[in-house]
């Protein structure tokens, strides 16, 4: 067979495989943004108890790979009776990693707000929950879009490894054909188009953040 | 627990063996850090240089390994390699590559970032007391721009750490597969030996990582408390 007919037949499987690996990345990207944002305003209200959990959340996702983190939740767990299915232990997995870096972006974009700014705001009488909401909040959010876009495309890249845990997203659509049918150019070829079509408009996207966020901060 | 799954650590050579794992994996991370550092270095300079033509090159290099996902990389290389070019390399030895190419392609980002934030001011007095591009370059930018990417560059190191993770995958022995193996061997007598086996691997990342990523930090912090008083 020609390889473009290899690629004509695998067609189906790749989309297939395309669209688990864009659902699977929407649904993680959305609980991180929500675990991160939960985690970082925990830290910047100086929450007792619990902002020391998040913390130590934080450090332990941030620093381990997802692939040990998702070993352990589907060949860890299910010893001690807490059993998911591959899918959920993709998605738990995601969010559990995505969760500290988006914090970590969300703090990175707290922080970057001047300290002049914060000074003025209580010079003026503004309490702590009007300061945050009408000074370090909107800037900050402007400050940390390019680290959580930066961050979407890192977790897109991370649904790669849930192909240790048989997810039949793309790597593992085209791992499995290379098993099977030893055309490695060819699946390896769609693999790589599949990853651009998501992440190449994203990337440019991105770029075009960095830019305007610097523009905003920096006019140049 | 009657038979704690702990004890399928002390077990035989099951530590030494994962140890031995571990050193596989730091011996790849070591040797991919200091080829791609370097060569990240030089290809980061080079990107501050006026021909357009190289910018784009790197540039399109740069995006290329910024793009594709690590794990899909790695299996390019692992195919590629033999298939196309008849080079035969052992896992490992591919894995290093891909690493050291990814590492330099990521930290000539970080330099040429450092580079270009070096103020305009500093470039053009050292252009107007008569220093060549050698010396521009050796005694005004590159000793200031050390300072501001070194946080990029400890953050870059605990990323490639922990994308060995990966090395399973094309079959390099690293202490994830070792971890495996000795999962699997002692799966009757130690049914629980699982959680132990995956939590020391857990916990030998961490303890490789945490101090790196704090030491990053902290630097991060006293910059950012410098410029904003």
């Amino acid at each position: 067979m020609s390889s473009w007919q290899i690629i004509q037949q695998s067609l189906p499987l790749f989309e297939k495989g395309f669209v688990l690996t864009l659902w699977l990345s929407l649904i993680g990207i959305i609980g991180s943004i929500i675990v991160g944002l939960i985690c970082s305003l925990l830290k910047y209200f100086q929450v007792p108890v619990l902002g020391k959990i998040a913390a130590i959340y934080v450090e332990i996702s941030r620093n381990t790979p997802l692939l040990v983190q998702l070993f352990f939740l589907y060949y860890a767990f299910p010893v001690f009776g807490f059993k998911l299915n591959a899918e959920m232990c993709g998605i738990v997995g995601l969010i559990f990693l995505g969760g500290s870096y988006m914090a970590e972006g969300f703090n990175g974009g707290f922080d970057g707000v001047s300290k002049t700014q914060v000074e003025t705001g209580k010079a003026i009488g503004l309490s702590r929950l009007q300061l945050a909401r009408y000074v370090v909040f909107p800037q900050g959010f402007t400050l940390s879009v390019p680290a959580l876009a930066a961050n979407m495309i890192f977790l897109i890249k991370e649904t790669s490894i849930f192909t240790v845990i048989a997810i039949p997203e793309l790597t593992n659509t085209a791992l499995d054909l290379i098993g099977m049918y030893y055309r490695s150019n060819e699946y390896l070829f769609m693999l790589v188009v599949g990853y651009a079509i998501i992440l190449i408009p994203l990337s440019i996207i991105l770029t075009i953040l960095e830019k305007r966020v610097r523009y905003g901060s920096f006019g140049n | 627990m009657a038979h704690s799954g702990i004890n399928v650590l002390f077990e035989g050579r099951n530590l030494i063996r994962l140890f031995g794992g571990l050193w596989t994996t730091v011996e790849i991370a070591a040797v991919a850090l200091v080829l791609g550092l370097i060569l990240g270095v030089v290809l980061g300079v080079l990107r501050t240089f006026p021909s357009r033509l190289l910018r784009f090159v790197l540039r399109l290099y740069l995006e290329f390994f910024r793009i594709i996902p690590t794990v899909v990389l790695l299996f390019l290389f692992y195919y590629i390699l033999p298939k196309q070019m008849g080079v035969n390399l052992p896992a490992n030895q591919v894995a290093t590559l891909v690493f050291a190419l990814w590492t330099a392609a990521e930290m000539s980002d970080i330099v040429r970032g450092a580079l270009i934030s070096v103020p305009k001011h500093q470039r053009e007095s050292g252009m107007a007391i008569g220093l060549s591009r050698w010396q521009l370059y050796r005694y005004v930018l590159i000793p200031q721009a050390v300072s501001l990417e070194l946080p990029a560059t400890i953050n870059l190191v605990t990323r490639v750490i922990k994308t060995t993770s990966l090395l399973m995958l094309i079959s390099v022995m690293d202490v994830i597969n070792v971890g495996q193996q000795v999962v699997e061997a002692n799966n009757q007598k130690y049914p629980t030996g699982v959680f132990w086996v995956y939590g020391i691997i857990f916990v030998m990342y961490f303890v490789i990582d945490y101090p790196l990523s704090w030491w990053a930090k902290r630097m991060d912090k006293k910059r950012l408390e410098r410029a904003n008083g």
